[in-house]
């Protein structure tokens, strides 16, 4: 077993503990994230590195061996998606140095942020079934206190539903799971994998496989479970919205691709159909909803929904190109969403409100971020030869080859309609002349904290810009990603060992 | 003892699924508190259920040599209790927080982060007023 498995878990556990052992002093605790979050980046670069090179690895947690201990997993898919974590939380740490106030840094902003990066990481890393509802929880208890850190009125009332909702969400996996644990025996994933398919019990098994979709579906926000998101997601700080907008949905879509591809057989519940229909009915809806919004944050929290729509549809269509696509959206959607979200924190913040019409006049005083916002949005809506157009095409080809019609033409109105709220943010906030609120937040007297704030937008654009340039290597990657999702051989031997090794296992236990 | 224990998750989720199509969102808290222990039940249940054999195993053997109780819904139920214990601990709190903040414990009425687009101006103007109502 590697330390490399465990380290991106402990990085940010670590990094959340000194931070509570520190002074309450904001700019110490935002430089200890952000360093914390600079070195789960590394150890995410590390880890795809070495499963890339070396395959997937597992690691027995107090050395019980797989079947009955908790395992930890990475297989190309979760590395990426740590990477990716890890680069989004980096940008996030270094946006919130200024966003995040005093008050809020003392209140623990600092810590809660870095469990959520713990929690996500665990999720991404885990094998076994039970594992993963304590890293939901783990990452759900520091998102609740995210969301409702600093007690504004607007953020309570968010928090009411996000908290809810979410709550339900973890009752509906847990009974799940006890039901899984009783028809199957075991809840290691790798050791679930095949077993499903014999058991007598298959009606029951069609009603677990459905629990999963809705618990997952609901921390996922697909249609029609997606209420809780447009009603909260705009309330807390910037910071805290783009993190989540960037992680927290993805982590369902993670969680789905794993239960629905490792786990259930292929045919269980129409679990596949209706995954099908509630791809497309979520990226219709998300993209309406954005369009009939005017607070640009509730815009964008939409098209957040939109995008997971997406993400379905490609494990939905099930085809290795398909899921190509899903593992390389997703990459694209985290980095794309947090830095769509920090660029109108940004754009909020000069124009001292984030509704449509509060806003005018940055093409003149800020170029740069209205290239920047370019570049994300034209990435959005998947123009050439920007990261959102490769799975696109992609997707689309994918329909073709099978037949899908129907989510073909669902994905080209996707990407046009993707369009409006984005060209509607653009010429308000860039080409309409300045309004009477602009200005409240004196970009050229406050230097620092504007390049503090700028800093990591736009360094996401460039990412994207430069996946989107030379899209070979990332598109390898979720190449080996999706394979690795639909042939899982690999996994499993990693995780159960050759069958003969296993039953030496059994019969001397080491000492 | 197994139809007795699943007639009890049965009777519990019903009451706790009515709890939270309440409006009122210390029912609905109190629905959430009973569905959590369904949850717990169900793992318990589907653990199978053994009368009086304690999962202990005599000296001198490595494995159990009886039928025995299985330990792991014991243990997963556990962890499940705990974190149960810490969310409702602090939905408690975020409710009490709710209703000084919004004066109301009815979700129908918090609709504050979700209000048809006015200008900002309106926005505070009216806020002042449901303040004054109340």
């Amino acid at each position: 077993m590697s330390w490399l498995l465990v380290a991106p878990i402990l990085m940010p556990m670590a990094t959340a503990a000194l931070i509570f052992l520190s002074p309450a002093d904001r700019t110490l605790r935002g430089q200890i994230s952000v360093l914390g979050a600079g070195a789960l980046t590394v150890l995410g670069a590390l880890l795809l590195v070495s499963v890339w090179t070396y395959g997937p690895v597992a690691g027995y947690m107090g050395n019980w061996p797989a079947p009955f201990g908790i395992t930890l997993v990475a297989d190309v898919f979760s590395a990426l998606m740590v990477l990716t974590s890890g680069i989004a939380g980096l940008a996030v740490s270094i946006y919130a140095l200024v966003d995040i106030d005093h008050e809020r840094a003392a209140g623990g902003f600092d810590s809660f942020f870095q469990m959520l990066l713990a929690g996500v990481v665990g999720a991404f890393l885990t094998g076994d079934l039970f594992n993963l509802y304590v890293w939901f929880e783990v990452m759900l208890i520091a998102s609740f206190a995210l969301m409702t850190l600093g007690g504004d009125r607007r953020q309570l009332d968010g928090a009411v539903k996000y908290v809810a909702i979410n709550l339900i969400s973890t009752v509906l996996l847990l009974t799940a799971i006890g039901l899984l644990y009783g028809l199957a025996g075991t809840l290691n994933m790798a050791d679930l994998h095949g077993k499903l398919v014999d058991l007598e019990h298959q009606g029951l098994l069609g009603v677990v496989a459905v629990l999963f979709l809705i618990a997952f579906g609901i921390k996922a926000a697909v249609f029609p479970l997606f209420f809780w998101l447009p009603a909260s997601y705009h309330t807390p700080p910037i910071a805290v919205s783009a993190i989540f907008a960037g992680l927290m949905t993805k982590i369902g879509v993670y969680a789905l691709i794993r239960t629905f591809t490792l786990i259930f057989p292929d045919d269980i519940g129409w679990v596949t159909e209706t995954l099908f229909v509630v791809a497309l009915a979520t990226m219709v809806v998300g993209v309406l909803g954005a369009i009939a919004q005017t607070d640009i944050r509730r815009m964008l929290a939409f098209q957040v929904i939109a995008s997971i729509g997406f993400l379905l549809l490609g494990m939905a269509l099930g085809s290795t190109l398909a899921m190509t696509a899903a593992v390389f959206y997703m990459v694209h959607a985290i980095l794309l969403k947090t830095q769509l979200f920090m660029l109108l924190g940004i754009i909020g913040r000069d124009a001292g409100g984030f509704e449509l019409d509060q806003l005018g006049g940055l093409y003149r005083s800020r170029p740069g971020l209205a290239v920047a916002f370019l570049i994300a949005a034209l990435a959005l809506m998947g123009i050439p030869p920007l990261t959102g157009f490769w799975p696109k095409v992609m997707i689309i080809e994918t329909g073709l080859e099978l037949g899908a019609l129907l989510a073909v033409t669902v994905v080209i109105v996707y990407s046009l309609l993707t369009f409006v709220p984005l060209i509607r943010i653009w010429s308000h906030a860039f080409w309409s002349p300045a309004t009477a609120g602009s200005g409240d937040f004196d970009f050229g007297a406050r230097r620092t904290e504007n390049r503090l704030l700028t800093l990591p937008a736009v360094g996401l654009a460039l990412v994207v810009l430069a996946i989107g340039l030379m899209p070979e290597p990332l598109l390898q990657i979720a190449e080996g990603a999706a394979t690795g999702i639909l042939e899982p051989e690999a996994y499993l031997q990693a995780v159960l060992g050759t069958p003969g090794d296993d039953v030496a296992q059994l019969t001397e236990p080491a000492r | 003892m197994e139809i007795l224990l699943g007639s009890l998750a049965g009777i519990l989720m019903a009451a706790s699924v009515w709890l939270m199509l309440s409006r009122n969102l210390v029912k609905f808290l109190l629905g959430l508190v009973l569905i959590g222990n369904v949850a717990n039940l169900v793992i318990f249940a589907s653990g199978g259920l053994t009368y009086g054999a304690p999962p202990l195993i005599a000296d001198g053997e490595t494995v159990p040599t009886t039928l025995v109780a299985n330990p792991l819904p014991q243990a997963l139920i556990l962890t499940a209790i705990v974190i149960g214990f810490g969310l409702v601990a602090f939905t408690l709190v975020l409710a009490l927080r709710a209703y000084q903040e919004l004066g109301t414990v009815n979700v129908d009425a918090m609709n504050l982060a979700e209000e048809a687009a006015v200008s900002s101006g309106q926005k505070k103007a009216e806020v002042h007023d449901l303040r004054d109502a109340a």
